[in-house]
C-alpha cells in the first residue's frame, strides 16, 4: 500500500508569505507553520480526536486499575454491557472498557517507539548513502531495495516469528509488560524504515549540492557535523510528516499482527489481540471486537488528520 | 530501450539474490519445525535425531540454503538417518525449477501453490477490477468538481476507509450482512468458504460467496486509488494544453478521455504496478475471516508450522514479481509520457 494523498493548496513560491496580512510582525517560519495548520480543519478536528483519546487512556487508568483489567471473572463471561460493564466482558470475563483503556496505553506506546526504531534507521540508512554516494549508497540502497520487495506484511509475520518469545516481560511506568511489546516494535521499525530511507536519501542528494554545505566543508567540518547540524535539519520538515503519518501505520501494522495472534501476547492486552479470536463471536457478542476496532479507527484517522494538516502546514509552497 | 530492459534484468539478479538470503536467513530460525510433526508428543531423542538428519535439517544453515538454491544431487546426503552421507541427494534447487518439498504434507511445494493460485488471483483480481473503475469514477468526478459537497463527502470517506483495518471492515459488513440480515430474514451473504459443500462449487455459488470478502478488500484500495486518482487529475486539468485543447473547441468528453486522463493516469499506473504482484500473495488477514482457501491462507497455515520450503515459495514467487512488474511499470511511463526516456 503506497501514500495517501490529499491536496495541499500550492501558490506560487515567489509570493513569500514573510510578513503579517494585516501590517503586523514579521513572522517566523514556526509561527506560519502554526498558523496554516491551526487553519486546517482537518488537522484541528484531529487533535481533538486524539487528545479525547489520550484522555481516555490516561486518564481511564485512574478510574479502573490494571489488575481490575486483567481480573478474569468466569461466572460473568461474555455479559453484554449493562451499567456496571459498559463495553460488555469478554470470554474469560474480563471488562472490554478496561481492556480497552489499558491496551489503548499499548496501542499507542507501540505507535510511537516503533516509530522511533523505524525514524533511526531510515535516517540513517538514507543520510548515509545521500550524503556519501558511491559504493555505500549502492550496498544500503540494494539492501533497502530488497526489504522493499517483500511484501510488508508478510515481513512482518516472518519477523515476529523470528523474534518471538525471545524477550522476558519488563517494568514501564509502573506496569509490567509482556515482551512481546518490545518485540513487535521492533518488528514493525525493521520492517517501515525503507520508505524513510529513500525520502532521507533524496533530500540529502539534493541538499549536498548547495552552497552553505560547500561552505561548511569547506571551512573544514567534520562530515559528521555537516550532515547532523547542517544538512539535517534542513529536511526536517518531510521527515516529521512521514514519521506523523507513520505512527498510523505502525498502529495498524500492530492491530493486524495481534490479530493474527503473533503480535502482543495476553495477559497484556492491546487493540489488536483484544480483536485476535473476537471473530469467533461475530455474532453472540459483537462488543467484544467493535470497541477496540472503533477506537482504533478512530486513533489511526485522528493521526492522519494531524500528518495531513503537518504536511500542509510545514511546506512552504503552501497558502497561509 | 532493449539496452534499459536488459540491464534492470541483470540488476535483478542481485537483488532477488538478498532477498533469498534474508528470507532464509529469518525463516530458519522461526521456531522448531518438527514440533508439530509427531502429532500430539514431538519427537525427541533418536527418532528427533534422525529426521533432522532425513530432512537435511541437522546441516549448517548455509548448506541449507546452496540445497535449496541448487540442489543436492551434487552431494551424497543421509537418507536413513544414520549419520552417514550415503546416497545422491534428488532435490534440484529452485534454479533449476525445484521448488523443494513442503515439510508438512510432504508434497511438491509447486503443486500446492498451483493449487491456491486460482483461488487467489480470482478474489484479488475481481478486487483490482472493481477498484479501478470505482476510484477512477469517485476520482474524476471529484476532480471536476473540487471542494464540492459530494467531493467533501468522499474525501472524508476515503480517510475514513483509509484508516480502517481491512479484518474490522470485514467483520462489521459480516455483522450486519449475514447475522444481521438472517435475523430479519432478508436474503444473507455466506461469511466462510468459496462454495456451499452441499451445493457445490458452482459459479453462483463462488460469486454469492466473494461478495463480503471483495467489499471488504475493496474499501481501503478505492479510497487510496481515488485520492491518487483525484490528485493527478487536478494537476493535469490546470495545465496549459488542456486549456488549448478547451480553446481549439474540443468538447469536453474528448478533452477528458483524450487528453487530461492518459496524462492524469501515471500515477495509477505507480499504484497498479505496485499491488498487482501482490494479488499474488493474496490477502493474509481476509482470507483467513472469510476462509478463503488462497495463497494467504496457505502462508499463515504454514508459517505456523515453520514450513520453509512451502514460505521461501510464496515469497520468492512474489518478491520476483515485484520486481517484474516495476519494470513492466517503467515501461508503460515511457509508452504513456514520451518525454520519459530511459538510458
Amino acid at each position: 500500500m503506497t501514500g495517501f494523498v490529499t491536496d495541499s493548496k500550492t501558490q506560487s513560491v515567489l509570493q513569500f508569505p514573510a510578513e503579517d496580512a494585516q501590517g503586523g510582525a514579521v513572522l517566523t517560519p514556526g509561527r506560519l507553520a502554526w498558523r496554516r495548520f491551526r487553519r486546517h480543519r482537518m488537522a484541528v478536528a484531529g487533535t481533538l480526536i486524539m487528545a479525547a483519546l489520550l484522555l481516555y487512556v490516561i486518564g481511564g487508568s485512574f478510574v479502573w486499575s490494571e489488575s481490575y483489567a486483567n481480573r478474569t471473572e468466569t461466572g460473568n463471561r461474555l455479559a453484554a454491557p449493562t451499567l456496571e460493564h459498559p463495553f460488555g466482558t469478554d470470554a474469560v470475563g474480563r471488562d472490554v472498557l478496561a481492556r480497552t483503556v489499558y491496551g489503548g496505553q499499548i496501542s499507542l506506546l507501540i505507535g510511537v517507539s516503533a516509530v522511533l526504531v523505524s525514524l533511526t534507521f531510515g535516517v540513517l540508512v538514507g543520510a548515509l548513502s545521500g550524503y556519501y554516494g558511491g559504493i555505500i549508497d549502492s550496498v544500503l540502497m540494494r539492501f533497502t531495495e530488497a526489504m522493499f520487495s517483500i511484501p510488508s506484511l508478510f515481513l512482518l509475520i516472518v519477523m515476529s516469528k523470528f523474534f518471538g518469545g525471545r524477550v522476558p516481560s519488563f517494568d514501564v511506568f509502573g506496569r509490567t509488560l509482556s515482551g512481546s511489546v518490545i518485540v513487535i516494535v521492533g518488528v514493525i521499525g525493521l520492517t517501515s524504515w525503507m520508505y524513510l530511507a529513500r525520502l532521507v536519501r533524496a533530500n540529502f542528494l539534493s541538499l549536498k549540492q548547495r552552497d552553505f554545505v560547500l561552505a561548511a566543508e569547506c571551512l573544514g567540518v567534520r562530515n559528521r557535523d555537516v550532515i547532523v547540524r547542517h544538512i539535517l535539519p534542513n529536511s526536517l520538515a518531510p521527515i516529521i510528516v512521514a514519521a506523523t503519518l507513520g505512527v498510523a501505520g505502525a498502529i495498524l501494522s500492530e492491530a493486524y499482527v495481534s490479530f493474527l495472534g503473533l503480535g502482543v501476547q495476553p495477559p497484556t492486552a492491546s487493540w489488536g489481540n483484544m480483536l485476535e479470536n473476537a471473530y469467533n463471536y461475530l455474532e453472540s457478542a459483537p462488543w467484544l471486537w467493535f470497541f477496540p476496532g472503533l477506537f482504533t479507527v478512530l486513533t489511526v484517522l485522528s493521526i492522519n488528520f494531524i500528518g495531513d494538516g503537518l504536511r500542509d502546514a510545514l511546506d512552504p509552497r503552501t497558502l497561509r | 530501450m532493449t539496452q534499459y530492459i536488459v540491464r534492470r534484468s541483470l540488476q535483478a539478479i542481485p537483488l532477488l539474490f538478498i532477498i533469498s538470503v534474508i528470507l532464509f536467513l529469518l525463516m530458519s530460525n522461526m521456531g522448531d519445525p518438527l514440533a508439530t510433526l509427531g502429532g500430539r508428543q514431538p519427537p525427541r531423542g533418536a527418532d528427533r535425531q534422525r529426521l533432522e538428519r532425513q530432512m537435511g535439517l541437522d546441516q549448517p544453515i548455509y548448506l541449507q540454503y546452496v540445497y535449496w538454491l541448487v540442489g543436492n544431487d551434487w552431494r551424497k546426503v543421509d537418507t536413513n538417518g544414520d549419520g552417514e552421507p550415503d546416497t545422491n541427494g534428488t532435490r534440484r534447487g529452485i534454479l533449476r525449477g525445484d521448488w523443494g518439498t513442503s515439510l508438512v504434507t510432504r508434497r511438491p511445494v509447486l503443486e500446492m501453490i498451483w493449487e491456491r493460485l486460482p483461488n487467489t488471483l480470482l478474489l484479488m483480481g475481481t478486487v483490482e477490477v472493481l477498484v479501478i473503475l470505482i476510484a477512477l469514477g469517485i476520482g474524476i468526478y471529484s476532480a471536476l468538481r473540487q471542494y464540492s459537497a459530494a467531493d467533501n463527502v468522499m474525501t472524508a470517506f476515503a480517510f475514513i476507509g483509509y484508516s480502517m483495518p481491512i479484518f474490522w471492515a470485514a467483520l462489521m459488513l459480516m455483522y450486519i450482512f449475514a447475522v444481521n440480515f438472517k435475523r430479519w430474514g432478508l436474503p444473507y451473504f455466506p461469511t466462510v468458504g468459496m462454495y456451499d459443500p452441499a451445493v457445490g462449487k458452482t459459479a453462483s455459488q463462488v460469486i454469492w460467496h466473494m461478495v463480503l470478502p471483495v467489499i471488504s478488500l475493496s474499501i481501503t484500495y478505492v479510497a487510496v486509488y481515488s485520492r491518487h486518482i483525484r490528485a493527478s487529475m487536478l494537476e493535469v486539468i490546470n495545465q496549459d494544453y488542456i486549456r488549448t485543447a478547451r480553446s481549439k473547441g474540443l468538447s469536453n468528453r474528448s478533452i477528458l478521455w483524450g487528453h487530461a486522463l492518459k496524462n492524469a493516469s501515471l500515477s495509477l499506473v505507480t499504484l497498479i504496478g505496485l499491488d498487482l504482484p501482490l494479488l499474488l500473495a493474496g490477502a493474509v488477514v481476509t482470507e483467513r475471516i472469510f476462509a478463503w482457501p488462497g495463497m494467504g491462507r496457505l502462508f499463515l497455515d504454514h508459517v505456523e508450522r515453520v514450513d520453509v520450503p512451502v514460505l521461501m515459495g510464496i515469497l520468492m514467487l512474489v518478491s520476483v514479481a515485484v520486481v517484474v512488474f516495476q519494470l513492466l511499470t517503467d515501461i508503460v511511463y515511457t509508452w504513456l509520457d514520451p518525454r520519459i526516456r530511459y538510458h
